[in-house]
């Protein structure tokens, strides 16, 4: 009798309602995660990376590499006011998107503060779809209040998505047999057949979060492994990989890209006054159209436009090779003039540089700029003061990220 | 007629790292190269249609990331990408893979011996203390320990200071490095044999000595103290083969208005008055510069071009002493897929790693026999590595280059010169050998350039084809390197200087003495200087 109780309750889980979701790709992920390398990310499994963070990063840069965005959250708004309601809610004049276009992002409270940032797909003429790194359907229904004729649905666990970035990545898709993809410029929307199916369930978009060549694909969960299977077996020859959240801070750092919880912290889950960030300030001011009717925000950006943000986020490229995580920032060598902090950095081992991005006071962005470095030596630490420059370009920016057609191989 | 502030000869990748830093520094420079491209030892040529073989050097882990970043050399196209571990072949099937996790790593080596598992970190250590000693070295003009002068004397200190840092202890184990072997070296560790030959053979490779020869430790130090991105010991390809790295030089050196010249070799350097004022090309051509910079190797420099006559006594002679002896040949084979090894997982990782026929420390030993009598070895070593498998540049999609560093092969044989019959015979051996652990091997071989020391002179201008412009070896190293009393790049003509390998700190595409030439030239010229002092200095 003991047994067959035993047998009972090892069928069930009792822990089953703590563990993580696991991603429509994560058979496959599974067998090649050789480190068990996992966190988590929006209650699914979630590689930090597979083999090493720095080869994963390499295969970004040097071949091809899928990045599962399967976590992230995908909303799809349609109908007649569909339209109306995102390009109240976002600061971007979403008149400009066509079909099958994309466009990134970001959206704010009536203070001006960004809640997140994020893409909008243009799908149909009354149907769009926004994705974003946290869970939005609260902030997406309250922005919805007053339009009726629209309906979101939450299409986070209901749409697989793979990230597909690198150099050989248009190479791999024509070999999987995505006709014309060669043509797709950046930001626009193809749609392909995938398994032998006729009705084109795989959408395909020029996108990514490296600063380089890739693409995004988009299909049913039942076909996410069938798009897995073709696409390693393409990419075979092209040193393809899967990477994880290690490789792409480390890519979209050098493509100069924000991160949320490193370069803002989002206005909903700020507790301290204005300790979240403006547009402005993440130097997203080409995000904000004043010339569209009113957006959320608008008034108080309006504002913070004619006054000047009180920081700004800038590239900067450090003295020496050790990286100056969470350093603080001074106006001078002696550090007695406090300015601003890093937010992100990183040795570039593509530009051989030593990177970062920071939030600097604004009266100070033109004066020198010194940080104070920490770092370790076999448990002793130590810390060292040295100069940054100011970067205008993004430390990466292949030329291959805008060509159309990209170079083959 | 025009007269350049300097004149380079040799566009390796030295000599355009010496050219980019004097145009940097607004000098009028030309580089004159006697190939019809440019690259030296670091090229990529396409021998074979879709094919593009790095046919000298292959990897590269010593090139210096300051001036990497301070030429901008990523904006020219350079590209470092780390590969991964290496498999090593023993004489008797046996096989070990390095990966690239530590406890995967650790792992394997107690399956051979727990002992030398553990032995193994105190070997990395050791390693690393020594290794970090002498890379602080590579950026830095070696002091002259019989001069007075203040800045000889200041660097004499630094240097010292530097040793005994070290400790009592480790400076007597250092000194004795520079003369041990590389199997005595090794003994002080190992056990396992197969790891021992694994740990030797750097010791050996560009080099006349075999593992139980005196010298070969610090040759096995000198190829192990680069790295990738702070990862010590790791070795990297340039993505579109090494000729990216000279290209992306000589991309600096014309974005700052130096001009190259290919085609243009050089006959003799011109000097008038004990001071060289030009250069002689064979075409019969000659250019006038303010300062003349070598970037051949020292023998070829002072024995085939320059008059015996235009030097001060006991150079020609040393110059003809200078040891700098052909040891290694070199096999790249286009293959039509990736080949597989008797007993070697098929790993997506450990496919893009390199291969080390190693055999035995007895069968290095033996190889290193042969060659001491005139032969190539007929069970040679062999360092493979696969780009292709790493980089979709230089090979078709799904078909491989395999680039194959052999030793041991003479540059003179016993039974008379080289020959196109031989070189394909050499070539055979290499063949034959890869074969034997990798069955079906010959079948996937779609093109080969052999290459043993004979074409590497022919081609590259290598004396003897000695990787190293000169043998690594305490005698020819520091401020004995090129020779005593010369190692400030300063050669005994005024206004002629050398920055190839020859010079400190030798060879392994570091850009190190093209960079410090540069900075010991702009001194003499009173111009500021334009070359990076260290290598990011604190480690």
């Amino acid at each position: 009798m003991k047994t067959d109780n035993k047998t009972q309750t090892s069928k069930l889980d009792p822990y089953a309602g703590e563990r993580l979701k696991r991603s429509h790709f994560h058979p496959r992920q599974a067998e090649l995660n050789l480190r068990d390398a996992w966190s988590s990310w929006n209650g699914y499994k979630f590689a930090d990376y597979y083999y090493d963070e720095e080869y994963e990063y390499f295969c970004i840069r040097n071949s091809c590499a899928t990045y599962d965005i399967c976590p992230m959250q995908k909303y799809r708004i349609s109908g007649a006011d569909a339209h109306f309601m995102l390009n109240r809610m976002v600061t971007r004049d979403l008149n400009k998107l066509k079909e099958d276009r994309v466009t990134y992002v970001c959206w704010c409270t009536d203070q001006g503060r960004l809640i997140d940032d994020g893409t909008i797909f243009k799908l149909g003429s009354e149907s769009f779809m926004l994705t974003c790194g946290s869970p939005s359907l609260a902030w997406l229904r309250k922005s919805a209040l007053g339009f009726e004729r629209l309906e979101i649905t939450d299409l986070s666990d209901d749409l697989a998505a793979l990230s597909f970035q690198g150099p050989t990545t248009c190479e791999v898709l024509k070999k999987m047999g995505l006709e014309g993809i060669q043509n797709l410029k950046p930001f626009n929307i193809m749609y392909f057949d995938i398994g032998g199916s006729s009705h084109k369930p795989l959408m395909v978009s020029r996108t990514g979060f490296t600063g380089d060549l890739g693409y995004e694909l988009w299909i049913a969960p039942q076909l996410a492994l069938t798009l897995w299977d073709e696409l390693y077996a393409a990419g075979d020859d092209y040193g393809i990989q899967p990477y994880g959240e290690a490789a792409t801070n480390m890519a979209r750092l050098e493509a100069g890209f924000i991160m949320p919880g490193m370069e803002f912290n989002e206005a909903l889950k700020t507790v301290n006054y204005q300790y979240d960030q403006t547009p402005f300030e993440l130097n997203l001011d080409w995000l904000v159209d004043f010339n569209k009717p009113h957006f959320n925000g608008r008034s108080a950006l309006l504002e913070e436009r004619d006054r000047g943000p009180k920081y700004r986020l800038v590239k900067l490229d450090i003295a020496g090779n050790k990286p100056a995580d969470e350093s603080a920032l001074y106006a001078d060598q002696k550090c007695s003039v406090e300015i601003g902090y890093v937010t992100s950095a990183m040795w570039s081992p593509v530009v051989k540089a030593n990177i970062a991005l920071a939030m600097i006071d604004s009266d100070y962005i033109d004066g020198s700029i010194w940080a104070e470095i920490y770092y370790g030596k076999e448990l002793r630490h130590h810390s060292k003061v040295v100069r940054c420059v100011l970067q205008n370009a993004p430390f990466w920016a292949p030329d291959r990220a805008r060509l159309t057609p990209p170079p083959a191989f | 007629m025009k007269k350049y502030d300097a004149i380079i000869v040799g566009a390796g990748h030295n000599g355009l790292t010496n050219a980019a830093y004097l145009a940097k520094a607004q000098l009028d420079v030309l580089v004159v190269e006697k190939n019809d491209y440019i690259g030296g030892a670091a090229v990529t040529r396409e021998i074979h249609d879709g094919w593009f073989y790095s046919s000298c050097s292959y990897v590269c882990s010593m090139m210096r990331q300051s001036i990497h970043r301070d030429l901008n050399l990523t904006r020219h196209g350079l590209v470092l990408v780390p590969y991964l571990g290496t498999v090593v072949f023993g004489d008797h099937g046996d096989t070990m893979v390095s990966y690239h996790s530590e406890e995967a790593e650790y792992n394997q080596l107690r399956r051979r011996s727990p002992h030398d598992a553990d032995a193994m970190f105190r070997f990395q250590t050791d390693l690393a203390r020594y290794a970090r000693l002498i890379r602080k070295t590579l950026l830095r003009t070696p002091p002259d320990p019989t001069s007075f002068r203040p800045r000889d004397i200041k660097e004499l200190l630094w240097l010292a200071k530097q040793f005994w840092s070290l400790g009592e202890t480790e400076l007597y184990e250092y000194i004795r490095f520079f003369t041990m072997s590389a199997a005595d070296f090794l003994d002080d560790y190992f056990e396992d044999d197969l790891i021992k030959a694994a740990m030797a053979s750097p010791g050996v490779i560009g080099t006349a000595l075999g593992v139980y020869s005196p010298g070969s430790a610090y040759i096995l130090l000198h190829h192990v103290m680069g790295d990738v991105d702070g990862n010590i010991g790791a070795w990297g390809l340039a993505r579109g083969g090494m000729g990216a790295i000279s290209n992306a030089i000589a991309g600096a050196v014309q974005e700052h208005g130096g001009e190259i010249r290919t085609n243009a070799g050089v006959d003799k350097i011109l000097v008038k008055n004990n001071q060289a004022v030009g250069i002689v090309l064979d075409s019969g051509e000659e250019i006038y510069g303010g300062i003349v910079v070598s970037n051949m190797d020292a023998k070829r420099t002072f024995t085939q071009c320059m008059d015996r006559a235009d030097l001060p006594p006991g150079i020609y002679e040393k110059a003809v002493n200078f040891k700098i002896r052909g040891s290694s040949g070199k096999v790249n084979i286009a293959l039509s897929g990736l080949p597989t090894f008797t007993g070697v997982a098929d790993n997506r990782y450990i496919n893009r790693g390199g291969q080390g026929f190693v055999g035995s420390m007895e069968t290095m030993e033996r190889a290193y026999d042969c060659w001491k009598h005139g032969r190539w070895s007929d069970d040679p070593f062999i360092e493979s590595v696969i780009p292709s498998a790493w980089d979709p540049t230089v090979a078709p999609p799904g078909q491989h280059w395999m680039s194959n560093f052999v030793q041991y092969c003479p540059s003179q044989l016993a039974d008379g010169p080289w020959t196109a019959e031989k070189r394909d015979a050499f070539g055979l051996t290499v063949v034959d050998k890869i074969e034997r652990y990798s069955p079906g091997f010959k079948d996937l071989i779609v093109h080969m350039e052999v290459r043993t020391p004979f074409e590497i002179e022919a081609e590259v201008g290598l004396t003897e084809g000695n990787i190293f412009q000169g043998e690594l070896t305490i005698d020819q190293l520091l401020f004995n390197r090129p020779f005593p009393g010369y190692a400030q790049y300063r050669m005994p003509v005024k206004n002629l200087y050398m920055c190839g390998s020859s010079t400190h700190p030798g060879g392994g595409v570091s850009s190190a003495c093209g960079a410090n030439a540069a900075r010991e030239i702009l001194i003499d010229l009173r111009r500021p200087n334009t070359v990076p002092e260290d290598d990011f200095g604190d480690e």
